[in-house]
Order: structure tokens, then sequence, then C-alpha cells
């Protein structure tokens, strides 16, 4: 089975990386420890019979708990082996730099900014990290869980009537 | 002077109908199609609820050529910069149709970055209800237009002829009859 | 403030000039000219932004600025009950509401556990399919009018008004539709509907072909879009891209074939596949996939099954509303269902369909209330547009309308 193939395999060389294995509704998750994220992508992206050289998604959530407030999570697809993979990582509210991974796939660059825009997660190591949704002089980060559905009045200005 | 005031007006009340006509019949729509109701405002502009039979034959994508603006579509606080900024290039004068609940409060959309309706920044004229509208409301809402200039009022001004979606012509509450 | 937003609109020039470090604005004789093509333009099919450093009429950069109809999608998500979210998905990819509809409750119901009767599948397959057709309407109308031939706009305009029509019977709203629910549909599918799409499907293919024929053997169009906007299938990996735009640069790959969802599995279509990568090759492969939806079509009306619509799960499942005004179990979940959710598990879940534009999917976090703790909607015309600063490289500034008229962005689901 394809589940038992990528478990083996990254057992097999990248023990250390894996925190926690997670299957729900016949998807597999994967957490994997925030440092060895690249190392990780790049060795599913390799591996000549896993093959994962589609990233479909990464976006970041915020669970709003007191360690490891925020994750990143990456959504992998298979083109060969038409299977879906979803690998997740922590990172705390006090170091919020996670690496990027937009050097193994050249999608990640967009959604890597939408992460920052929205959350304020700083991806080390990205071409060109900039706000891409709210305006370049919005101050906070929308889809943070403190931030009001409304918004904060004044944040955006509009033009005279 | 010598002229009584009835006769002087004659003239000019006949001048400004016939202007007022032939604006009214040859509105140049500026579509400011930004979501959902641009694509209302395209099968508006079709071959079934053709819009150019009512004089409005040339959708003018230039703010230097038209007389009316369609804003049609949810208006972010990043983009109301630029719709004020095109509605300031058009000439004078002008009107400005809200077309759907999104231009004229917000719509379904109370979040941090929508302006919950654009009369906020712009001044309007005609607001249609709808999301989206049909076209037939849009025609309704164009034709609101024409009785506007027809009656000679300055443009920008609302008097609060809500047009409501699905009701009969006889059935529309004009609250300039109460 | 104001020295923060010369700064912030200096980032974006910047962008642009490091793309390119080789090119200075010293000399005013050999410098390049920055073009913005606003948010408000013609062509750009909504509201992308594009800045355009042009070497006299050769692209040196392309940089989008998106974020100009930003609704702020996620955000209101985590405030609405899952039902609530529902009309929302309509205004994602407003040029086909239906098949954003059947996405987004596929997800829900992946993660909720819940099981749709055979016929509620059969008329989601008939939803999204001609919400394919629609959208792919208004495609070859844009790109035909962005390219010059502007006739093609009214033709396929004339076909989406027959399709609207159909969706004005079966759900009561021409455009933006809410049709589906969480456990089936809002009602059932009636037989003038079912009629009435068999006999737009009689008379569509031969207006499919006019509209083919006018711009196929059309040397000026051929010449406008042949070899132009080119993405080789390696690239089209690395980059993300779904959809036509895969397909046509040589890759196989269509969601419905390959991870089946709804009845799929059951009915036989052909996947296009061209190898050319460029604006011409993605062009053959829509108006052939639109072929093929009218196959799927009339294969999903013949083999439609007669049963109930919605799930029997009373707990996640809305009963039809003239049960709740007399029986007592019904009002109760009626009022529980609306007000406080379906409350699925705890978990999260992922999926996609193969929408007109690419892979639409919704990721959505439970945490067992009734509202989501996180909905992320991976959107195609977000990735799509992504690609466009490769695609453009050494083209010419009249090429950027031909290639933004054959990726078809939608700004509602590329800005959420």
């Amino acid at each position: 089975m394809m589940k038992d193939r990528i478990l083996e395999k990254l057992n097999a060389n990248l023990k250390s990386s894996l925190l926690a294995v997670n299957e729900y509704r016949g998807e597999l998750t994967l957490t994997v420890v925030k440092g060895d994220i690249v190392k990780v992508c790049q060795f599913l992206r390799d591996d000549g019979d896993l093959r994962f050289d589609g990233l479909r998604d990464l976006c970041g959530a915020d669970y709003y708990r007191p360690e490891g407030r925020f994750e990143v999570v990456y959504n992998l697809y298979s083109l060969k082996n038409k299977f879906r993979l979803r690998l997740k990582v922590r990172v705390g509210e006090n170091d919020l730099h996670v690496h990027s991974v937009s050097h193994v796939w050249p999608t990640a660059d967009w959604h890597e900014r939408e992460a920052y825009d929205m959350y304020g997660i700083i991806f080390d190591g990205h071409p060109d990290l900039r706000r891409i949704y709210m305006p370049e002089e919005f101050e906070h980060f929308p889809l943070r869980k403190d931030f009001p559905l409304m918004g904060i009045p004044g944040s955006l200005n509009l033009p005279r009537k | 002077m010598g002229m009584s005031r009835a006769e002087e007006s004659f003239f000019t009340t006949r001048l400004e109908q016939i202007m007022g006509w032939a604006r009214k019949n040859s509105l140049w729509p500026m579509p400011m199609g930004i979501s959902c109701c641009a694509i209302e405002m395209m099968s508006f502009a079709g071959p079934r609820f053709d819009v150019s039979r009512f004089g409005s034959e040339a959708f003018r994508f230039s703010p230097r050529q038209s007389d009316l603006m369609i804003v049609a579509g949810t208006v972010t606080y990043k983009m109301s910069h630029v719709v004020r900024k095109i509605y300031d290039q058009m000439p004078d004068p002008k009107w400005v149709i809200a077309m759907g609940a999104c231009t004229s409060t917000g719509g379904m959309y109370r979040s941090y970055s929508v302006v919950q309706g654009i009369d906020l920044f712009i001044p309007v004229d005609v607001y249609v209800a709808g999301c989206p509208p049909r076209p037939d409301n849009l025609l309704k809402g164009l034709m609101e237009v024409q009785k506007k200039i027809a009656r000679g009022e300055k443009p920008g001004q609302c008097e609060k002829i809500y047009i409501q979606e699905h009701l009969k012509f006889d059935e529309r509450q004009d609250s300039r009859k109460a | 403030m104001e020295p923060n937003i010369q700064e912030a609109k200096q980032k974006i020039l910047r962008a642009l000039e490091n793309q390119d470090t080789t090119v200075t604005f010293e000399d005013p004789l050999e410098n390049d000219m920055v073009l913005n093509m606003g948010p408000q333009h013609p062509a750009t099919h909504g509201v992308l932004r594009l800045l355009v450093r042009l070497d006299g009429e050769t692209i040196v950069s392309v940089v989008p600025d998106l974020g100009y109809l930003h609704r702020g999608y996620e955000k209101i998500a985590e405030n609405c009950t899952y039902h609530e979210f529902i009309p929302h998905t309509d205004r994602l990819d407003y040029l086909s509401p239906l098949a954003n509809n059947v996405a987004y409750v596929l997800a829900v119901e992946k993660l909720a556990g819940i099981e749709v009767p055979q016929r509620a599948q059969y008329v989601r397959v008939i939803c999204a399919e001609l919400a394919r057709l629609a959208s792919h309407l208004v495609w070859i109308g844009t790109m035909a009018m962005d390219v010059g031939a502007v006739t093609v706009l009214l033709w396929g305009f004339r076909e989406r008004e027959k399709i609207q029509d159909i969706w004005d019977v079966l759900t009561g709203v021409r455009f933006t539709t809410s049709f589906t629910r969480i456990g089936g549909l809002a009602q059932d599918i009636t037989p003038e509907a079912l009629r009435m799409t068999a006999d737009f499907l009689d008379q569509f293919p031969k207006s499919l072909a006019e509209c083919e024929n006018v711009l196929v053997r059309n040397k000026i169009f051929i010449g406008r879009c042949e070899g132009v906007g080119y993405v080789s299938a390696a690239d089209a990996i690395a980059w993300g891209l779904t959809g036509p735009l895969l397909r046509a640069s040589g890759v196989d790959h269509d969601l419905r074939r390959d991870e089946p969802y709804l009845v799929y599995d059951r009915l036989e279509f052909d996947v296009p596949v061209h190898t050319d990568g460029d604006v011409l090759a993605r062009f053959y492969v829509r108006v052939q996939e639109m072929r093929e939806s009218v196959r799927i079509l009339k294969q999903a009306l013949d083999k439609i099954p007669s049963g109930p619509v919605n799930a029997g799960d009373p707990k996640k499942v809305l009963p039809r509303k003239e049960r709740t005004y007399g029986k007592m179990e019904e009002l109760i979940h009626d009022f529980m269902i609306v007000n406080f959710g379906i409350n699925p598990p705890v978990g999260e879940a992922y999926h996609a369909i193969e929408a007109s534009k690419g892979e639409l999917g919704f990721y959505i976090v439970s945490h067992g209330e009734g509202y989501p703790w996180r909905l992320k909607i991976r959107s195609p015309s977000f990735v799509n547009i992504q690609c466009l600063p490769l695609m453009l490289k050494g083209g010419m500034i009249s090429d950027v309308v031909a290639v933004i008229g054959s990726m078809d962005p939608v700004m509602g689901e590329a800005d959420k």
C-alpha cells in the first residue's frame, strides 16, 4: 500500500524528522520537525518511487494554543502514484521563522506570501516576501484569531468623498 | 429684465429638455466590472437583454469617453482608491449606478477589507438591489437614471427611489407620492 | 503615514528591478518603460493589476499585483456555520457557481462522513458539467474578444443564456445558485429541467462548431495564438498548474478520471491532451473539453436513478421545509442545524474537484463545533496567475491579453 511505502521510506531515511503520524478519512498526515522541513520535502520530491512532484496547497493555520500556536500545512500530490499526503509544521509565536520550500517547488512562492500576509509567518530564503492581498501599508495580520472580523477602524483608509 | 419670468424660462426649459432627451438616450456606460455582478452586466449588454436599444451602445472602458459609471462588484479598500480615481477622470455630467448588494451596503461581506457601500466615497444616483441583480433589474435602474435626467435633476443626489426585485411596475413603492 | 506609503510603492518597483539586475534607469535613451495594466482594464478579466517592464514592445518582466478583490472569505468562514458558507462559495469562481457549491459540500461531507444517495450524485454531476460549459462559453467569448473576434462573445452569451434558463428552472436563480446542501441538494430535479437540458444538449454541438469554425481557420487568430505563452511540461508540474493549462502542456492528468469523485467512475469520457503548451493548444483543449462535457451530460441524463435526493442523517442534513411545520423532530433538528451547525467530528479533510480552471480544493479543519476552525480554499486561478511571468518572458506586449485570455483567471477565486 502507498501509505506503508511512504512510512517505510521515511522511517528508513529521516526517522528523526517525523514527530507524529495521523490518519483520518483515508488521508495521511505527518507532523514534521520545523528545522527539517526542507530535507523532508526534497526527499519526497526526489525519491524515484514516491515522486511527490506537486505541491497543491500551502497554508497557515492559527490554533491559538500556548505551545506552537501556528501551523504551516503542506498538501502534496504525486502525479505518478495519484496519492495525496499532508505535512504539518508547528510554529511558535515567539519564533515565527520557517524555511521556505520555494526552491523545491516554485509554486510555493505565492502561497508562502499569502501565509505571511495572513498570519505573519516569516519564510527564510524566500525570494520576495511581501504582502499579496492586503495593501503594503497594512500593519496587522488578518487571519489570526485575535484580529476582529470587521477589522480595526483606521487600519485601511478610504478616498475622500 | 423686460421679459417676464415665464417667457424667459420657456426657451431655456425647452433647450434643457432637448439636451436632457439627447443625454438620456445616449448614456454611454463605463462598466466598472469588479466581480460577479460584472458577468450579469455582460449579459445585460449581451444578445438577450440588449442594452444598446436603450442607447447605451458603446461600452467605453475609458472614463474620459463615458457618462455613466456602473459599479458592479464588491469594492474593497484597496480597490476604492482606483474607483475614486476613475470617477474623478470622468467628465461632467456623470451619473453612477451602484449595482448589486455589495456596492450598496457591502452586501454579504461584513469583513475587514470590504467597503460597506460605495456611497461612502462616491455620490450615487441609483441603487439596484440583488445579488446579482437580474439584467432586467439593471435595465430598470438605467431607465430610472434616464428619468432623472429627463426631470433635470442634478447628478449625484439620490432621491431614494428603491428598485425592488421581482415587483410588478404598479407595486413599486414611490416614496415621493407618499 | 505618508512616508510609509511611498516606501510601500517602492517595494513593488524594486521587485521588478530585481528580476533583471542588468538594466538600470539612468540613460534616458536606453531605459525600459514600466507600464501599469491597472486593475480597471477591459482585458484583464477582472481586477488583476500587472506591472509590465517593457523594452520597446518586448516584455522584460511582469509582476502581477493581486488583492483588489480580497473579501476575507477564510475569515468569514470561521464565523459561519457550514451551511451558511454555501452562498459564499458561489462567488468564488463566479462563472461556474454550481461547481463551487459541489466542491465545498463534497469536502464537508468527507469531513463529516456523510454518504449521499445516488440520485443526488448524478444531479451534482449534471450541475458540475453544466457549470463547466457555462464557464468555457464565457472563456471562448472573452478570449476571442481580446484577440479581436468580437462576434464570438455574443454567440457564447446566447448559449450561456440557455444554460442560465436551465439553472433558473432547476434552482430558482439564474446565476448564484447555492443549490447543493450538505447531504444532498436543496430540491429535487424536475422532469422539466431534465427535458430542457436534453433539448439544450441536442442543439449545442452545432453552435459550438459554429464558434470554433469562425476562429480556428482564421489566420489572424492562429498567428496571435501560436507559439505564445509556452510552458513546458516539467515547468507546468513544478509551478503547480492544473486543469486545461496542464493538459495543454502534455501532462495527462484529470481529477475526474484519476481520483474519481461523485459518479465519474461510471461515466465514459476522454481527457483531451495536447503537447504544444501554447495558447492555441489551450484553446483546443478547452473546446474539446466542452464536447466531452456534452458526452458526460448525455450519459448522466440517461443513467440518473430514481430515489431520495438527500441523505438520511437527521442530525446533519436539513429536513424538508414543509415537514418542519408539522413534525416535532424535524423542527428540532432544523433549529439545531441552522443555529448551531452540523458539528462534524474533530479532524481535517482536503477534497478537490476538477473545476473549469483547474483543481479547486477545500481544506477544512474542524474542532467539533458547528463552525469550521480553518477553511482554506485552494483556488486554481491563484496558482495559474503565478505562472504568468514565466509565460510572458520575452513575449510582446500584445501577447499579454492572449495569454491571460488562455489562462482564464477569475479574480473572485484568486483573491478569495
